[in-house]
């Protein structure tokens, strides 16, 4: 989906802020809404972690942007125990003693019709352009590389494809590509020349650039 | 849909999620407290560290690490989950590395550690893909224009860890001396390995 969750190459953020020998963790209960979703995904299987990926992109952006990123943990692994009906919200506020916002629902329809490449189709050195697609759903194609053409530096092993494995499609593994961009044919204002961006991509986002 | 005004912090929410799913006797004994271990006992960037100074002082190490950092960082004792697949970037003179999960903040968790947060903010998340040169100079890296910047963007199940250019004056170190040299900060590429 086209979310807040897709941030790189957008304006208007200030500064970075940094903190000296900061710890694992702030408060004690930012562990434990990581150790619950982590339990939830190893241990119980309530989800995967394609899944939890997109039930952190389904929260509304003003929340999302608010939230730290164990208050984000959090939102996206309590949304799916109560999707799949472990837990109903209702439980979780009366416990909680007020709201407990979740993410917003799966689109009905959330897959881009992409061809299975069960097969690597590019190697080393090959010039590939990323398809300009736009699912509803859960995708791992940044907006800022859709429609662009880089260059493979390396191929990966094959890997679960995470726009299926989200929306419990069919099992698919395809191999994902280090695919070099420069960063002047991604932003007309980016930096000097020698600088570029290289993005990890499974083999269905791409389609050969020399024709 | 409008934002509630009673929301409950989070603290409450995680203990009310926790609390559901113990009273249903869905978490095992223990493992909520074996996950907080690995995270803050097991996962450190000192692993990297050791990885670097390893590569640094042993030729045949810094050759297997850079064919299959999975394997060599495993040699070292540091796999499992979010390692499953980790590739190391060797910076050079002319050339230096940075990583950037600009969806979620995904991290190579046994050599890195958790990323912390300035690496989880959506101001690094936005800008250091577009922007290197401008934020690696904020946060005290300032690179000369004719270096070259690649950044690694995180976005597949690749997990990179950065291996910074050995310091000069070096010479003779130990291992331990060297690893003491390596950052989190440089693992990622926002910092160099500094004997200063």
């Amino acid at each position: 989906m086209d979310g807040i969750h897709d941030l790189g190459g957008m304006a208007g953020f200030d500064a970075i802020s940094y903190e000296e020998n900061e710890p694992v963790f702030h408060e004690p209960w930012q562990a434990t809404a990581f150790a619950l979703n982590i339990v939830g995904i190893g241990v119980l299987r309530n989800h995967n972690a394609d899944e939890y990926r997109h039930s952190i992109e389904r929260m509304p952006p003003v929340h999302y942007l608010q939230a730290c990123y164990y208050e984000r943990v959090l939102t996206g692994a309590a949304t799916l125990f109560v999707e799949k009906g472990v837990v109903s919200k209702e439980e979780l506020e009366e416990r909680a003693g007020g709201a407990f916002p979740l993410a917003t629902p799966n689109a009905p329809d959330p897959m881009a019709a992409l061809e299975p490449q069960p097969v690597a189709r590019f190697k080393k050195g090959d010039r590939v352009t990323v398809k300009d697609i736009h699912p509803a759903g859960h995708t791992r194609v940044p907006r800022f590389c859709r429609g662009k053409t880089g260059t493979v530096l390396h191929v990966a092993p094959a890997f679960s494809f995470p726009d299926a494995a989200a929306h419990g499609g069919a099992f698919r593994k395809e191999h994902t590509y280090h695919v070099e961009f420069a960063s002047a044919d991604l932003w007309a204002d980016a930096g000097a020349d020698n600088e570029s961006v290289i993005v990890d991509l499974w083999d269905s986002y791409l389609e050969g650039a020399d024709a | 849909m409008t934002t509630p005004t009673n929301i409950a912090s989070p603290k409450a929410r995680t203990e009310a999620l926790e609390g559901a799913l113990s009273d249903k006797g869905l978490i095992p004994d223990g493992a909520i407290e074996a996950v907080i271990h690995t995270a803050t006992e097991e996962w450190d960037p000192k692993n990297g560290a050791r990885v670097v100074a390893r590569a640094w002082t042993d030729p045949e190490f810094r050759k297997r690490l850079l064919e299959d950092a999975t394997s060599a960082c495993a040699e070292l004792g540091y796999e499992g989950i979010q390692g499953e697949y980790i590739v190391a970037l060797e910076d050079e003179p002319e050339r230096h590395n940075v990583i950037v999960c600009t969806q979620c903040s995904c991290t190579a968790w046994p050599v890195l550690g958790l990323p912390p947060d300035w690496y989880k903010s959506p101001e690094y998340r936005a800008r250091v893909a577009r922007e290197p040169r401008k934020v690696l100079k904020e946060m005290g890296l300032d690179l000369a224009k004719d270096i070259a910047i690649r950044v690694w963007e995180t976005s597949a199940e690749t997990r990179y860890m950065v291996i910074p250019c050995r310091p000069e004056g070096t010479e003779g170190w130990s291992e331990d001396q060297l690893a003491a040299l390596v950052t989190r900060e440089a693992l990622i590429g926002i910092a160099l390995a500094d004997p200063a």
